[in-house]
């Protein structure tokens, strides 16, 4: 009884304690932020790391997505005779919610685990203590680019996901079960308001973009340095980062669209 | 060198992507390029007693046609109307001084607008101005109440006949609905006696 009255004591400690390394650490991430506008270079190449290679996923994930959302409410509407409302229906889904949060979770399993694999095996091999015996802060030169870079490429991976989701739906609602085209989309304009859903889907998405990217580099640099400790982080990283998704999207979703 | 070059390349298609993105999300699907004709379009007022859900940004048509959109909606708290405030595009500036403005509903149960039914004046609506005919909004409970009431009083005169049908085969019948319910009872009583006696 006092024993398991301890372990729970003990996992509450090392959880706050964590957290609070986790704050200390973004913290001295974001004071990195002038120096990665200097050094431009290590910055682009992160990028094309996180950003650039999740292109081909984000966008074919997107278009399935879309022509599955296409099909499915279709059959629902039109059991109703509103297949006009189709285009409405697939876009709102799509810029509200599906695209910020399924392109996050994409986003941590595609960048975020390698980003954590990358900055773990870095440590367990002391890359990272190697650099701080050079005098070159680690936060600055590895951590600092590989955050913004995840940061930048998160809404404009949601923005490309909705809009080849937003193709894919036109394509199987237009073009294979033919709803009118003309309706498709001037009802979804009538709908879709810019302010309300697509520049709040673009805060989701930015917002998912530092959770998700924090969690991956912080699970990195916390990795125990050995091969073990480097897998399990990255299995923590993208556990951590897809629950802290949806739950973040739900609190998004009640601040945004929850008064009406 | 080189390699640098290629990659950032392919992180500026990669800038230029999200931005397509963006502006198609923002033009094509998105009411951003009809909203920026607010600019220049003038000021209309119309006065309802019951604007139903009538929301702001709800269209404003004529003749099937948007010529605007609702911008404000407010409660008078003097004469307890709700004052509307339409923006129409500079384009329509000939709507006669003796339009109808109605509250409408798209479909059955489609979000509510604004009809406008041109009169025949020859003088036009100028910025500011107010459109003095107006009819309400049609709440559908209102409507509703009003058919079961009506239903309600029918069917309380409908009533009335079946309970003089026994005494139809009854020589002595020419009941008239205005009958008085004395009447009524004596003739049921006088039935009933009747049909006792057979």
């Amino acid at each position: 009884m006092l024993d398991s009255t301890q372990t729970l004591g003990r996992n509450t400690l090392q959880r706050l304690e964590k957290l609070g390394r986790s704050c200390l650490f973004i913290l001295r991430v974001l004071t990195g932020f002038p120096d990665v506008f200097l050094r431009f270079r290590l910055l682009t190449a992160q990028i094309y790391s996180v950003g650039v290679l999740s292109i081909v996923i984000v966008s074919v994930s997107g278009f399935f997505v879309g022509m599955v959302l296409s099909l499915q409410g279709y059959n629902v509407l039109s059991d109703f005779g509103a297949e006009q409302t189709l285009g409405v229906m697939v876009a709102a889904s799509l810029v509200r919610e599906l695209g910020p949060v399924v392109t996050a979770l994409l986003f941590a399993g595609r960048a975020g685990s390698a980003l954590t694999a990358e900055i773990g095996l870095m440590k367990a091999t002391e890359q990272l203590s190697g650099m701080e015996m050079m005098a070159v802060d680690p936060l600055r030169r590895i951590i600092s680019p590989r955050f913004f870079a995840g940061v930048i490429s998160m809404p404009l991976l949601a923005a490309l996901f909705s809009m080849v989701g937003v193709i894919g739906g036109y394509f199987v609602g237009v073009d294979l079960l033919g709803v009118d085209e003309g309706a498709f989309w001037s009802q979804m304009r009538a709908k879709i308001d810019f302010h309300d859903d697509i520049i709040n889907g673009i805060i989701k998405s930015f917002v998912f973009g530092v959770v998700v990217t924090w969690i991956a580099v912080f699970e990195g640099y916390d990795a125990l340095p050995t091969s073990e400790g480097v897998g399990r982080a990255t299995t923590r990283s993208v556990v951590y980062s897809a629950l802290a998704v949806l739950a973040w999207d739900f609190v998004l979703t009640a601040m945004m669209y929850g008064d009406k | 060198m080189q390699q640098s070059k290629v990659l950032e390349t392919w992180v500026g298609l990669f800038v230029v992507l999200g931005i397509v993105s963006l502006f198609f999300l923002a033009m094509k699907v998105s009411n951003l390029a009809d909203l920026h004709v607010k600019d220049d379009s003038y000021r209309l007022f119309a006065r309802f007693q019951n604007v139903g859900s009538l929301r702001e940004r709800a269209p404003v048509s004529m003749a099937g046609v948007r010529i605007g959109r609702v911008s404000s909606i407010r409660f008078d708290n003097k004469t307890y109307d709700a004052v509307v405030e339409m923006r129409i595009e500079p384009q329509f500036n000939t709507i006669p001084t003796d339009t109808t403005a109605n509250i409408l509903t798209a479909g059955l149960l489609g979000e509510q607008y604004i009809g406008l039914s041109a009169g025949a004046e020859e003088a036009y609506f100028k910025d500011g101005d107010e459109i003095e005919l107006s009819q309400s909004a049609l709440v559908l409970e209102e409507v509703i109440s009003r058919f079961l009431f009506n239903k309600a009083e029918g069917g309380s005169e409908k009533k009335d006949s079946p309970q003089s049908n026994p005494s139809e085969d009854d020589h002595s019948e020419h009941k008239t609905k205005g009958a008085s319910v004395k009447d009524e009872v004596v003739t049921n009583a006088d039935h009933k006696k009747k049909s006792g006696a057979r």
